[in-house]
């Protein structure tokens, strides 16, 4: 969609930058294109949104022939509503170049579209977020284990527990990760991971739950947060003093979805290699299943680490 | 005939998670027929332990590398500092670049979980070995990147000082000891002022041939007559907190003038 947007509006700025006779006449000639694309562009994309279920259903290359039609459609159609307003006059020839001039606008983008597909197609997109798909810290693993061997003895029952727990924890992780999984899933994974960590961490590790107005059963990529509350773990309870707190939170803004994490930041523990790796891959992942429309941020202040991921809300269909 | 027992090796475990020093202490209670042990105390970090350790005068130390306050390699460092320093064993459940610091330099480490027979064929070896030189420790801890130490370790009346290197001010050679100035006093140090050097780059920046500025301990500079070594008028380094003026050499002027404000 923003893709769209900017490709268009790119599209528009080299054809007022051809127009204009001068390089300095060219913002106005900017805007006056503008005033003509902009009303076509919108109501276009409107009606892409409204047919883009149907659409889907279409075979790309019947899909893309109708969206080229609809385009000169609308276009002729713009053309007739101005002339009719007084705004521009000319005859069917005219009204033809402009259908023409929109067909020629929107091919480009049809081509770029299909292309970034190809690059991005289900086979490799599959096989990158394989790829990126959390992989637990060995650092995890083997303390859980060392912490569920010093159970075994003496408090068999919950060490069964805790392997229960981890062999829950591995198989989510193994889990395909193609498809959104609601955010009930994601949390108690999360839950899972957090009564892991609290069995060798005990009182050092507090966790705050703080979920406002977010549906359970909202679509977010699967281990989207597992790895964030590992590094919160890794880098701001485990080599702080004393007991630290991780509080995570969710909440809705419009369309939108916001989850964030914060977790103290002892002195002298930069967050390091490890943590941006994870970061960029959680965002590589956000990019493969979003494109732009989400987005995460970090920050450091006052010794709180904060993790803030933004994303659409989404919920499964009916 | 029976022969002589020999006595239980005397041991102090260090790890900051309870389950793990627990599990440690099972594997020794189950080791107790072939190699007898006496576990002395237990710490979940490393400035506890460095107390406690100087109490009880253990044989040998368990120890955990990644741990807050202070890591086990920092912990070790200033073990080896002691008049009569214990073996110290590493454990790590997984650090890969410890792990290949340690092969390195020959150290032995243990890997969580730890294995029965490991841990005997360690604790037997350390016996033998017995404690690691701080040179060695130096090497491993800048071979693991592991970054420098917090504290820098000083002896006094037989124990151990621990001076937070955030607030040691600049470090001074003298013939053989290394002087270190916080804002209240100073310390001597037994260590060499080029070692030092290294391993605190980011932290310190060198005046002249034998002094250390903390780069945010500078406050400003002056020119004025020096105490002599390259003779007549020089720069000289004012710090916050305290009255001295440091010479800066003809040298050194060149990188330290940067941090002119």
């Amino acid at each position: 969609m923003l893709r769209i947007l900017l490709g268009a509006n790119l599209l528009v700025a080299a054809a007022a930058l051809l127009l204009a006779p001068r390089l300095e006449d060219w913002p106005q000639r900017l805007v006056e294109l503008a005033t003509w694309c902009e009303p076509l562009l919108l109501s276009t994309l409107g009606l892409l949104a409204l047919g883009r279920d149907w659409l889907w259903r279409l075979k790309p290359r019947a899909g893309q022939a109708l969206v080229l039609l609809l385009v000169m459609a609308q276009a002729l159609l713009f053309f007739d509503f101005w002339r009719f307003m007084g705004l521009i006059e000319g005859g069917w020839g005219a009204a033809l170049r402009a259908a023409l001039l929109a067909a020629a606008a929107t091919l480009p983008l049809l081509l770029y579209f299909s292309l970034r597909a190809r690059a991005f197609s289900p086979a490799v997109a599959e096989a990158r977020l394989q790829a990126l798909t959390a992989r637990i810290r060995p650092h995890f693993l083997f303390n859980s284990l060392n912490a569920v061997l010093s159970l075994i003895r003496q408090d068999p029952r919950r060490a069964e527990t805790a392997l229960e727990e981890l062999a829950d924890l591995f198989r989510a992780l193994m889990r395909d990760a193609r498809n959104l999984s609601p955010l009930s899933d994601e949390i108690a994974l999360c839950r899972q991971y957090l009564g892991l960590e609290k069995l060798r961490l005990g009182e050092r590790l507090k966790v705050e739950w703080d979920i406002v107005d977010v549906p359970d059963d909202a679509l977010v990529p699967p281990l989207m947060l597992q790895p964030l509350l590992e590094n919160a773990v890794y880098h701001g309870i485990e080599p702080g003093e004393g007991s630290g707190t991780i509080h995570i939170g969710f909440s809705r803004q419009g369309d939108a979805m916001v989850a964030e994490l914060t977790n103290p930041c002892p002195p002298g523990q930069g967050h390091h290699a490890g943590n941006r790796m994870a970061l960029a891959n959680i965002r590589e992942r956000l990019d493969l299943y979003y494109d732009l429309e989400a987005r995460l941020e970090s920050s450091e202040q006052n010794g709180t680490y904060r993790v803030r991921i933004t994303l659409p809300l989404r919920r499964p269909l009916p | 005939m029976t022969e002589p027992t020999p006595a239980p090796l005397s041991i102090v475990l260090v790890d900051d998670e309870a389950p793990a020093r627990r599990r440690m202490g099972t594997l020794l209670e189950d080791l107790a027929l072939e190699l007898p042990t006496r576990v002395v105390g237990e710490a979940g970090d490393g400035e506890a332990a460095l107390e406690l350790i100087q109490q009880v005068q253990p044989d040998v130390v368990l120890v955990d590398i990644r741990m807050p306050k202070m890591d086990g390699l920092e912990l070790a460092r200033h073990l080896a500092g002691l008049p009569r320093p214990p073996a110290v064993i590493f454990a790590t459940a997984y650090d890969s670049h410890a792990v290949q610091a340690f092969d390195l330099n020959a150290v032995d480490y243990l890997l969580k979980p730890v294995r029965l027979a490991r841990l005997q064929a360690a604790l037997e070896k350390a016996r033998l070995v017995g404690p690691l030189t701080a040179e060695r420790l130096a090497k491993v801890r800048q071979e693991s990147g592991q970054g420098a130490r917090r504290h820098f370790s000083c002896h006094e009346r037989g124990r151990i000082l621990l001076v937070p290197v955030q607030d040691v001010l600049y470090l001074k050679a003298d013939l053989k000891y290394v002087t270190a100035r916080t804002r209240e006093r100073e310390y001597l140090l037994d260590e060499a002022l080029t070692h030092l050097e290294q391993e605190f780059a980011e932290r310190f920046i060198r005046l002249h041939r034998s002094v250390l500025v903390a780069k945010d301990a500078l406050a400003g500079f002056e020119r004025g007559q020096g105490d002599g070594e390259e003779g007549g008028e020089q720069w000289l380094a004012l710090l916050k907190e305290v009255p001295e003026k440091l010479p800066v050499s003809r040298r050194q002027w060149a990188t330290v003038k940067q941090y002119a404000k």
